[in-house]
């Protein structure tokens, strides 16, 4: 008897990562199909400027908010720790490499992909769902090419844009704290920065992250929607599974870039 | 139509943006420090002991930064650190300079300070320095100052 239920426990968990592997197989085939497909979001433009608009322009606020308070924070407990060594002029350098190096790619794609990832999910699923896929390919015009590709040339398109702005407003709201409330020398606040942050070692590295982040979390938004069960439940469920597995993605994502990147000389 | 230009008002506002802020961290924070290998030419140094001396630390000269550490190897025959430091072209330096390895503040990270001999002819690609002097390792700092008061402790008696 208990053999039977261990058996049964491990055949449903075969039988689980039988199907996530087979999923991925049929997720890569699907991104091999967008790009072959992705003629049409260059040709006509004005399909990915849209989405553009949907993925990038909508996400503005939540990513400069939230940069600003990640970057106050940053000055903040930074200033508390450096001043117990006397380096508190060194904030600049704390704010600046933490923001271009790890904080600015992944927060930024960890933020886009809750907001913009599920609502592609969300809208692709919905259309699947109301059969606006199949009617598409009824008249002979491909859904992924029309529909998929042009949001994952969007996506792919404003996280780098994104990424680069959580950096920047996150520089600035610590030097909001550090320097305007806390009164750490201005000077030295960007001197000290300029000195420690490398052009092609911390904002280029940063800005590689956050492309290879925004293909990642587009490409799981997309396909999540595109392999929606075509219910209300099934989109739900679909939009959930898009923010879990974006997050999980970015994070490893990032550990191995990291790896790569910063590995000490 | 009207939504389409509002639309690509801010769709194009947003890119601007994006680029700015590009522009800001590579302009007003990040500073392009690394040399180009083509913007300068390589010298030798044998170090007996380089202590924490990294790949990429600066070269130093009179304070100011004159290029960086390229590599740096162990040879087997002399037993000692050899590094090859990539020198800004716009810089000579004459034959009989002399290299120290140096701490930036008490704790800071090594590198290499340049100290100018007074030779006419100037280092080439390639070449040598003769004059070196190795990083002070802390443990043997510890050890001779320990020995120089055990000494002078069995002096006094």
């Amino acid at each position: 008897m208990m053999l039977a239920r261990v058996a049964t426990f491990l055949e449903a968990l075969g039988a689980r990562v039988n199907g996530m592997i087979v999923r991925l197989g049929f997720a890569s085939r699907f991104f091999w199909l967008m790009l072959r497909l992705s003629g049409t979001s260059f040709r006509r433009f004005r399909l990915t400027i849209r989405e553009i608009y949907f993925a990038g322009v909508l996400s503005l606020i939540i990513i400069a908010v939230s940069a600003l308070f990640v970057g106050m924070v940053l000055g903040l407990q930074g200033y508390e720790t450096l001043v117990r060594y006397g380096s508190a002029d060194a904030v600049g350098t704390l704010v600046a490499l933490s923001l271009t190096r790890e904080l600015g790619p992944v927060v930024a794609a960890l933020l886009f992909a809750s907001r913009a990832g599920s609502a592609i999910t969300a809208e692709i699923g919905l259309m699947k769902a109301t059969e606006q896929l199949s009617a598409m390919e009824m008249m002979a015009v491909d859904p992924i090419a029309r529909v998929a590709a042009p949001r994952f040339w969007g996506g792919v398109i404003s996280m780098p844009l994104l990424a680069a702005l959580f950096s920047a407003i996150g520089i600035f709201g610590g030097y909001l704290i550090a320097v305007q409330l806390i009164g750490v020398d201005e000077g030295a606040f960007w001197s000290q920065m300029q000195g420690a942050v490398d052009l092609r070692q911390d904002v280029a590295n940063g800005i590689i992250k956050s492309v290879v982040f925004g293909v990642a979390v587009t490409w799981i938004a997309v396909f999540e929607g595109y392999d929606a069960v075509p219910t209300a439940e099934g989109v739900s469920r679909a939009t959930t599974r898009t923010v879990v597995t974006s997050s999980l993605a970015i994070l490893a994502l990032d550990f191995v870039l990291t790896a790569f990147m910063f590995r000490g000389s | 139509m009207m939504i389409r230009k509002a639309l690509d008002l801010w769709v194009g506002f947003f890119v601007a943006l994006g680029a700015a802020a590009i522009l800001f961290l590579a302009l007003w924070v990040a500073s392009s420090a690394t040399l180009a290998a083509a913007d300068g030419y390589e010298v030798k140094a044998n170090f007996g002991n380089i202590g924490g001396l990294k790949v990429r630390a600066p070269v130093k000269s009179a304070g100011v930064v004159v290029g960086r550490v390229a590599d740096i190897r162990f040879d087997n025959e002399s037993f000692e650190a050899v590094v090859t430091m990539n020198i800004d072209r716009r810089y000579a330096f004459p034959k009989d300079t002399s290299a120290k390895i140096l701490t930036s503040g008490l704790l800071g990270e090594q590198y290499i300070g340049l100290a100018a001999g007074g030779d006419t002819v100037n280092l080439k690609n390639g070449d040598t320095l003769k004059l070196t002097q190795s990083a002070l390792v802390l443990e043997n700092l510890i050890g001779q100052f320990l020995y120089n008061k055990a000494a002078e402790g069995g002096d006094k008696k």
